[in-house]
């Protein structure tokens, strides 16, 4: 349906467009589709990956590193929400940045934007691969070869999203909303209103078997439970309503994640010792399968395949957005920049990054493809304080109006940095090298940036909101 | 021969066939519209027609 109406928009405007000759995205989201933007790239996370964190520092350590994330991803969520709520364009942070900071930074969160999504967009597809695997083992059916459903499900969700964005976010909309019931239901399901529940919190929750530091490194994979929800942003152009609409589907979206992640966290580490727990690799679905219910087997298992679909679909929109951004502004070819006549989807940007995502899905290892995508994360939230502190000292309150005011500035961007240093270090004591390669990475790539690509952007151009001059200038 | 690898095949074909259509279309709207046109989308404009729509 959504589809039809797509393509039916298309062509109505399709008209216009050629009479006006001029062609922008399509504004036809609503604040559900934000909250499915955000909440679709991570519930995931909750599927699978957040449970390592139990690994390195035990259950309390992983609870510990839930709400430490969650308070890190709280303060992103209110900063997103205000700034974004001004910046009504394609390209989120990266937008953000040009404006309030300058160029360079600019070009870099644009990139870490890209790499994040499209990194974690090709985990996803390797998740799918291993998912189908699993189910054809369950039927005795042994050596899957796993590439074509890794193929197929880059290709569906680009063409999905290459068709309109109406679509793809409705399509994320829904099985995001399976996803979270299936949950819940299994919440509900194995806890004693149903009578015996098969909860051991008292036999399985132990202290903290590695002491505090156990607890900084559970912090590494905290950030799962989380990681993307700053994403709600790239749909900023696309939003009938940016100032309502953005705040309002980031922040239901942040709230939707806490509640999921703590039910998560309680109902695995009341069915699986923290051993076990700390080394699945499809933990709720596990949970399910100790519960003894085949119902809830099967819901688990078409959540843990629709979590998976949503975040793959959602990084795709997202990582196609900065990358047009970035190609609407000369910081990269012009020629990223073009928009769909009938689709209204930055269409070259989706096709370019289908090899890439598909050359990390097939040839890196899974482990490696995520720390990048959440390393580039948290290079994005690391600007987030400095950008929000300059946003207002620039721009006042009483010169822009926001659809969003965060409270108790500069408190959030404050804690902020504070969390990101911690997440830093925790990252540093497990991938050291990594860290390292990937910030020589980028600046290699500022360096290019400087000096030989800059030249290329129209100074002037790149800046067409409707803002007030910064303050003392 | 199983039911998963007839998955196998049907996952491949699918796959190349969404490929095809994707990049016939591509070519196409390349072939049809101008370059000025395709990339006239400008930061913080809201375009009449599409404030207009109505779903």
């Amino acid at each position: 349906m959504s589809q039809l109406n797509d393509t039916a928009i298309g062509a109505k405007v399709d008209a216009a467009v050629t009479a006006s000759e001029k062609v922008g995205l399509l504004r036809v989201l609503g604040p559900a589709h934000v909250w499915a933007l955000g909440v679709g790239i991570v519930l995931v996370g909750e599927y699978m990956g957040w449970n390592f964190a139990v690994g390195k520092g035990g259950a309390y350590a992983a609870l510990i590193a839930c709400w430490f994330a969650g308070l890190l991803y709280t303060c992103v969520a209110m900063i997103d929400s205000e700034v974004t709520s001004t910046v009504a364009a394609a390209g989120g942070q990266y937008t953000q940045a040009k404006h309030i900071i300058g160029p360079l930074m600019a070009f870099n969160v644009g990139l870490y934007l890209v790499f994040a999504y499209t990194m974690l967009e090709a985990a996803n597809a390797i998740t799918v691969g291993f998912l189908i695997d699993t189910v054809a083992a369950m039927t005795g059916h042994e050596g899957l070869d796993q590439r074509p459903f890794i193929i197929l499900a880059i290709m569906f969700l680009a063409w999905l999203n290459y068709r309109g964005v109406l679509a793809t976010l409705t399509f994320s909309l829904v099985i995001t909303a399976v996803a979270f019931s299936a949950i819940l239901v299994l919440f509900v399901a194995t806890s004693p209103v149903f009578g015996d529940s098969p909860w051991r919190h008292a036999d399985l929750v132990t202290d903290l078997p590695y002491g505090w530091l156990g607890v900084l490194a559970a912090m590494h994979f905290g950030l799962w439970f989380y990681l993307g929800i700053e994403g709600t942003t790239q749909a900023a152009e696309e939003v009938r309503s940016p100032a309502r609409a953005l705040p309002f589907g980031t922040l239901a979206g942040i709230m939707t994640l806490l509640i999921a992640a703590t039910l998560t966290w309680y109902v695995c580490v009341g069915l699986m010792p923290w051993e076990y727990l700390g080394q699945s690799g499809v933990p709720l679905f596990d949970a399910a399968r100790l519960s003894g219910s085949m119902g809830l087997m099967v819901l688990l298992g078409i959540g843990t395949m629709f979590a998976t679909l949503a975040s793959a679909n959602g990084c795709i929109n997202d990582a196609s957005r900065a990358w047009f951004a970035m190609g609407r502004d000369h910081y990269l070819p012009a020629w990223f920049g073009a928009v769909h006549p009938v689709y209204r989807t930055p269409y070259r940007s989706i096709i370019f990054l289908v090899p890439i995502a598909l050359i990390f899905a097939l040839g890196a290892p899974l482990d490696q493809v995520i720390t990048f995508s959440i390393l580039s994360g948290l290079l994005t939230y690391t600007f987030m304080p400095l950008n929000i502190i300059l946003f207002r000292r620039k721009w006042p309150l009483d010169t822009i109006k926001r659809g969003y005011v965060h409270p108790f500035h500069p408190l959030p961007a404050l804690a902020l940095l504070c969390l990101c240093a911690v997440a830093f270090f925790a990252i540093f004591l497990g991938y050291g090298s990594q860290l390292v390669a990937m910030l020589s990475f980028y600046i290699v790539v500022s360096l290019w940036f400087h000096f030989r690509r800059y030249r290329y952007v129209h100074r002037a151009a790149q800046f067409t909101m409707p803002w007030p001059k910064p303050r003392g200038y | 021969m199983d039911i998963w690898n007839f998955a196998e095949y049907a996952a491949w074909a699918v796959s190349g066939i969404l490929a095809i259509i994707i990049v016939l279309d591509w070519i196409r709207i390349d072939t049809t519209y101008s370059s000025e046109v395709l990339t006239s989308s400008r930061e913080g404009e809201i375009e009449a027609m599409t404030e207009e729509h109505r779903l």
